[in-house]
């Protein structure tokens, strides 16, 4: 990076660099993008690299990719096997297929590109669930974020399709399987389900033309989508600048941190590597898919352990969790001569439509709640928003117990438990799971938050025992520089916010509600410690150490 | 030589040397026989291996199975269900059965060689059934790619496509087959121990069988292209490791990343 | 959920009340003083990490090193084994992983022990301007307003209703991605062809099957006779076609009323099409008479027509009648009486017209 940036007339760039980047801005005039990008500040956190994780996925999910559309054949034709894996040898399969295998045996490098490939795709999703989960709990989504929260669940969402379709195109055993499933639920869907089934099948399962079809929405229509909502993330990204942490110095009209140039473009660019490496590490010595084992795909075999890959686990779990009859009432029923599966439907549609729903929503709907209409920079403490962190972790149980179930024949065996009993379990807990995590949550925030009081007050444990001279034992508590506790105390606890009338002296029946639940946000708080309250241990503690005092503290 | 005087004042050096002379003895004892049983399994029982193992189910056996292997409410009949059912079940340990359960499990067996060849032989005598397979269809000589087919369209629902096992109902399971050895998969699928279905010569042919085995053999012994195979568990196992040595290690790199130089 | 406040006392007064905030609350001290690294004040510490970071460079460079060599000097030949691929694989992983890790490490070392590292406060600007914003809301006005769109509403509402009908002809154009379903779905290849019953035959060898070779606690993976013959649509009639044959002692069999003669001494055959789904209910408990779809554990009991009694499947396994012909082979003496497989919208009027 250069530091000649401006393109005055009488300005002559005097280093290399500098010459390079005037020819550069004389013709396209970069100037301008330079100086505004050049020297950007960005904030430092682990956790802010999630999304860089996922970004750079992709871009190695590109590389790989590009390198086996080089060999892979979406032809559903049939042909014998004749490359160097002997238990398939003479075996009928599809092109498709057979050129999978060739890839896999018989080209230099193949493997380990499918394998970098297929991990990438894992780690791409993982990644932004992770990202996600991030910006969720530290309230990133907040105004003027909210649209950026959409472009990542849209994200989130081309990801999994970005993954479902490749997952299918191998044409192997297990994902002919994945397909015949998604056969069976795209047909429970009432009047327009077989119609759809049969033109995405080009006719009945599983016909001739699925791979390739699949193949083309993989490698273009999915990635293409994908590329076009980075570019428009990472344009909000620049437009709102970075979130950062609450402590000293950090504001919602400032962003902290390390400049563009050259440390935090040298702590990305060399992040790309190591991701990449990570990659390659799990590449070269775990294998992914073996399609090897599972054979082409035939209507009549099945493999115990059919799973799709982790990120459509949990429709898959919620399809196992639902039972077909309960107490004689069978959920497929004849409806004026039509068949209605709701043992189908519902479980594939009802939770992944109310978690993406209410995904999609909840920036709005807690808006809607706070009636806070400010902008937001800095980030919330988990536990210093401990409603939204229940809310949080009661959507990710649930998910997780979804999730669980698309793996119970695996939790059966591994830990010598009934199949049927751990699917009894795990339906309890697809209902009573989110309660129970949402309680303890936010409990655990509060008494979190308390302890924030507790040190920000009388300061930190030092685990050091002093004795008194009349006997008392007591804990040293060191106390806290005014950095540390400004981190503990500079957070905001709002407050219910009662119904309030409208324009014309109404309260209506909406604001009522919104009150309602602006009660159960903010009911239970803990509010910062305030410089009095510091005074007032100060003036307690007397002694030069600070005595921990149970009785004074909050805790109940 | 230091080393092996170290070990024969191990403790288990005396099981060891037990073991290795158990072995000796039914090696020998194999190799004795071999003759006799490659001809026809069933009819190569002596008669005094019969009556020993008549002794040795009177004793071991008759609690549950009843006297004359006539079956109780807490064992079945064991009339005609033929010496491979005898060599599989005592052969793997599953029986006799330490304790009930959803079904007998895999234990290191309790009777040595000749004493199941002489429970094989007492049980042979009750009734005609399958006997021992022999020996030509064990070698693992067969057609692994037809083994393959075989094993994917009548085995890998239960047993998965890699042999890595799988889940019945009620706590009932199908086992792995690694280290699982030729003559005790041939006799599983002959005679359909416990809910494993019965896969008679007329519906896998004896040569199949041995294919199925060739197959499982082959790919036991050639293990993954691909590195560790995360035991085979398919997808599941897959994404568990991403997210926790995948993500973990990533998660490493961005502490250290982030963190401030000393 | 309690209703008290938790950990807030008001009585205490430790609740900030409205108005008092900036009074109560504590002043931001400021980012923190900056501390210098090793590397900042002893030269010889920057010279070491420059060392280092050289040294990562460099194991990239043996990282690259490594992957050429295992590129070309292992070879893929026609007797090449599973181990070599692997090794081959490792290697490749193990020099990627390298060249990459020593490029990254490399550049994050040198960026976090020797490029500048003090902490920059940037203002943010707002994203837009009030006066920018004013404007921007006026022009859009003024451009609705000189479209005239509100005052012609023959214009605006015959322009809607275009709009809302030209992307007709595109979703057309997707219905000719496959055909119309049709009956098909309700038909497999068990049907009787000329009048010949089809016979049951092994899967996937196509050999036909006696009903003297299905002993006791057997289980049989079935296609129909000639599915192997087949040219073209192999696969979408084996899809319908596959059958689970079992023989169990026929007093544990419970036959309905109707279907009495639809298995044979104990023999008989279910489709192996999960109701649910699609997936193959290939699991068969000998004793239990349970049969198990592997893929969401739907349960069904053949000593009860398939009846479920477990999992998210709702209706029974449909049943193929069979019989034995003078030969002594097992024939279907009829297609299957309903749709096999997932259920459908259209599923109950097929069914209705089967047996019709």
């Amino acid at each position: 990076m250069s530091a000649a940036t401006t393109a005055e007339p009488a300005f002559v760039a005097k280093t290399k660099a500098g010459r390079v980047t005037d020819f550069v801005d004389s013709r396209v005039g970069g100037s301008g993008i330079l100086r505004e990008f050049g020297r950007k500040v960005f904030p430092d956190h682990w956790s802010f690299m999630f999304g860089e994780v996922a970004l750079y996925s992709f871009v190695i999910l590109l590389l790989s990719g590009t390198f086996l559309t080089f060999f892979f054949d979406p032809s559903m034709a049939e042909t014998h096997y004749d490359g160097s894996y002997v238990p398939l040898k003479g075996v009928e399969m599809s092109v498709a297929y057979s050129s999978s295998l060739d890839i896999s045996f018989d080209i230099r490098g193949g493997l380990f590109m499918r394998q970098v490939h297929h991990w990438a795709a894992l780690l791409f999703v993982a990644s932004i669930a992770v990202h996600m989960l991030r910006v969720f709990f530290t309230g990133a989504f907040r105004k003027p974020r909210e649209m950026n929260w959409v472009v990542g669940s849209v994200l989130l969402i081309l990801a999994m399709a970005a993954g479902f379709t490749g997952y299918s195109l191998p044409d192997d055993l297990l994902s002919g399987n994945g397909l015949r499933i998604i056969d069976g639920v795209i047909k429970s869907i009432p009047i327009v389900g077989t119609y759809i089934s049969f033109f995405l099948f080009g006719g009945e399962f599983p016909g001739t033309a699925i791979i390739s079809r699949l193949y083309m929405l993989h490698i273009l229509l999915v990635p293409a989508l994908i590329l076009l909502m980075i570019v428009l993330h990472l344009f909000m990204v620049v437009v709102h600048k970075h979130t950062q942490y609450p402590g000293p110095g950090r504001n919602d009209n400032n962003v902290v941190g390390y400049p563009l140039g050259p440390v935090y473009a040298a702590k990305a660019g060399g992040f790309f590597f190591i991701v990449f490496g990570v990659l390659a590490l799990m590449a070269g010595f775990f294998t992914i898919n073996p399609i090897w084992n599972y054979g082409p795909y035939d209507p009549s075999p099945v493999s115990a352990g059919t799973q799709p890959d982790w990120y459509i686990g949990f429709v898959d779990g919620a399809l196992r969790l639902m039972p077909g009859v309960i107490n004689g009432f069978h959920f497929e029923y004849v409806i004026f001569g039509f068949t209605l599966t709701l043992n189908v439907l519902l479980p594939a549609l009802v939770p992944a439509g109310i978690l993406f729903t209410v995904m999609f929503m909840y920036p709005w709907i807690e808006r809607w709640i706070t009636k806070d209409d400010r902008e937001h920079h800095v980030l919330d403490r988990p536990r210093n928003a401990p409603t939204r962190t229940a809310i949080g972790m009661a959507g990710f149980v649930w998910y997780c117990v979804m999730w669980a179930a698309a793996g119970s024949d695996l939790i059966a065996t591994h830990f010598h438990v009934s199949l049927n009993d751990v699917t009894y379990w795990l339906r309890t807990l697809f209902f009573i799971g989110p309660i129970i995590a949402f309680i303890v949550t936010k409990r655990v925030a509060l008494a979190l938050q308390r302890k924030d009081r507790e040190i920000a007050l009388h300061g930190r444990e030092t685990g050091r025992i002093v004795r008194l001279p009349h006997g008392e034992f007591i804990e040293v508590h060191a106390p806290l520089d005014e950095y540390k506790r400004y981190k503990l105390v500079g957070f905001e606890s709002p407050k219910v916010l009662p119904a309030e009338p409208n324009e014309h002296g109404v309260v209506t029946g909406k604001e009522k509600r919104r009150a309602f639940l602006s009660k159960w946000f903010f009911e239970d708080r803990v509010a910062p410690a305030t410089p009095a309250e510091l005074e007032a241990a100060h003036g307690h503690g007397h002694a030069a150490v600070e005595a921990s005092e149970d009785s004074k503290s909050l805790t109940h | 030589m230091k080393a092996l005087s170290q070990k024969r004042r191990h403790p288990l050096a005396a099981v060891a040397l037990l073991l290795m002379g158990l072995l000796v003895m039914g090696g020998l004892y194999a190799v004795a026989t071999t003759v006799n049983e490659a001809k026809a399994s069933t009819t190569s029982y002596s008669a005094n291996d019969t009556e020993e193992g008549g002794k040795l189910f009177a004793a071991n056996c008759a609690t549950c199975h009843g006297m004359g292997a006539s079956g109780t409410q807490a064992g079945p009949s064991l009339v005609g269900v033929g010496a491979a059912a005898v060599d599989f079940q005592v052969g793997t340990g599953r029986m006799p059965m330490q304790m009930n359960g959803p079904q007998a499990m895999e234990k290191p067996a309790q009777f040595n060689d000749e004493q199941t060849h002489q429970l094989a032989a007492y049980v042979a005598s009750l009734g005609a059934g399958p006997a021992v397979p022999e020996e030509g269809l064990l070698d693992e000589g067969g057609d692994a790619a037809a083994g393959g087919e075989l094993f994917r369209t009548n085995c890998a629902m239960c047993h998965n496509a890699a042999a890595a096992g799988g889940a019945l109902t009620r706590g009932k399971f199908a086992p792995a087959l690694a280290d699982v050895s030729g003559k005790h998969i041939y006799e599983a699928m002959v005679t359909g121990p416990q809910n494993m279905p019965v896969f008679s010569d007329t519906n896998i042919t004896p040569e199949g069988k041995r294919d199925v085995i060739t197959f499982l053999k082959q790919i036991e012994s050639t293990g993954s292209p691909g590195g560790a195979d995360l035991g085979s568990l398919g997808p599941v196992a897959e994404g568990l490791f991403v997210w926790v040595a995948g993500l973990g290690v990533i998660i490493a790199f961005t502490i250290w990343l982030t963190s401030r130089t000393s | 959920m309690g209703n008290h406040s938790d950990g807030s006392p008001n009585h205490s007064g430790t609740v900030a009340t409205a108005g008092q905030n900036e009074v109560e609350k504590f002043q931001d001290p400021g980012i923190p003083p900056h501390r210098l690294r090793l590397a900042d004040t002893d030269p010889k510490a920057a010279k070491r990490a420059e060392r280092q970071v050289a040294l990562l460079f460099g194991l990239s460079v043996v990282g690259t090193v490594i992957f050429l060599v295992a590129y070309f000097a292992i070879d893929l030949g026609e007797d090449a084994g599973i181990a070599t691929i692997r090794l081959q694989n490792a290697l490749l992983g193990v020099g990627t992983a390298f060249a990459m890790l020593g490029i990254g490490t490399g550049i994050v070392h040198w960026a976090k022990a020797l490029m500048p590292d003090h902490e920059v406060s940037e203002e943010r600007h707002a994203i837009r301007y009030e006066e920018d914003r004013v404007a921007a809301v006026r022009i859009v006005d003024d451009i609705v307003e000189e479209t005239g769109i509100k005052r012609r509403p023959l214009i605006r509402n015959t322009l809607l209703g275009a709009v809302a009908l030209a992307p007709l002809p595109a979703i057309a154009i997707f219905g000719d991605l496959g055909p119309r379903p049709d009956e098909k779905l309700a038909h497999t290849m068990w049907a009787p062809q000329d009048g010949n019953l089809k016979r049951l035959a092994r899967d996937p060898d196509g050999t036909p099957i006696k009903a003297s070779d299905v002993t006791l606690g057997s289980a049989f993976h079935v296609i129909p006779e000639g599915l192997n013959e087949l040219h073209e649509g192999k696969l979408n009639e084996k899809a319908k076609a596959v059958v689970l044959l079992m023989r169990l002692d026929p007093s544990s069999l419970n036959p309905s009323a109707g279907r009495e003669d639809w298995g044979y001494n104990g023999i008989v055959a279910y489709s192996k099409i999960c109701t649910h789904v699609g997936c193959p209910v290939a699991l068969y408990e000998q004793q239990t008479h349970h049969l198990l779809c592997p893929c969401h554990q739907s349960t069904f009991d053949l000593t009860q027509e398939c009846k479920v009694i477990f999992g998210p499947a709702s209706r029974p396994l449909p049943q193929l009648p069979i019989a034995v012909d003078d030969e002594g082979y097992l024939v279907a003496t009829s297609d299957f009486k309903e749709p096999v497989g997932p259920s459908y919208w259209e599923r109950d009027m097929h069914e209705r017209s089967n047996n019709s």
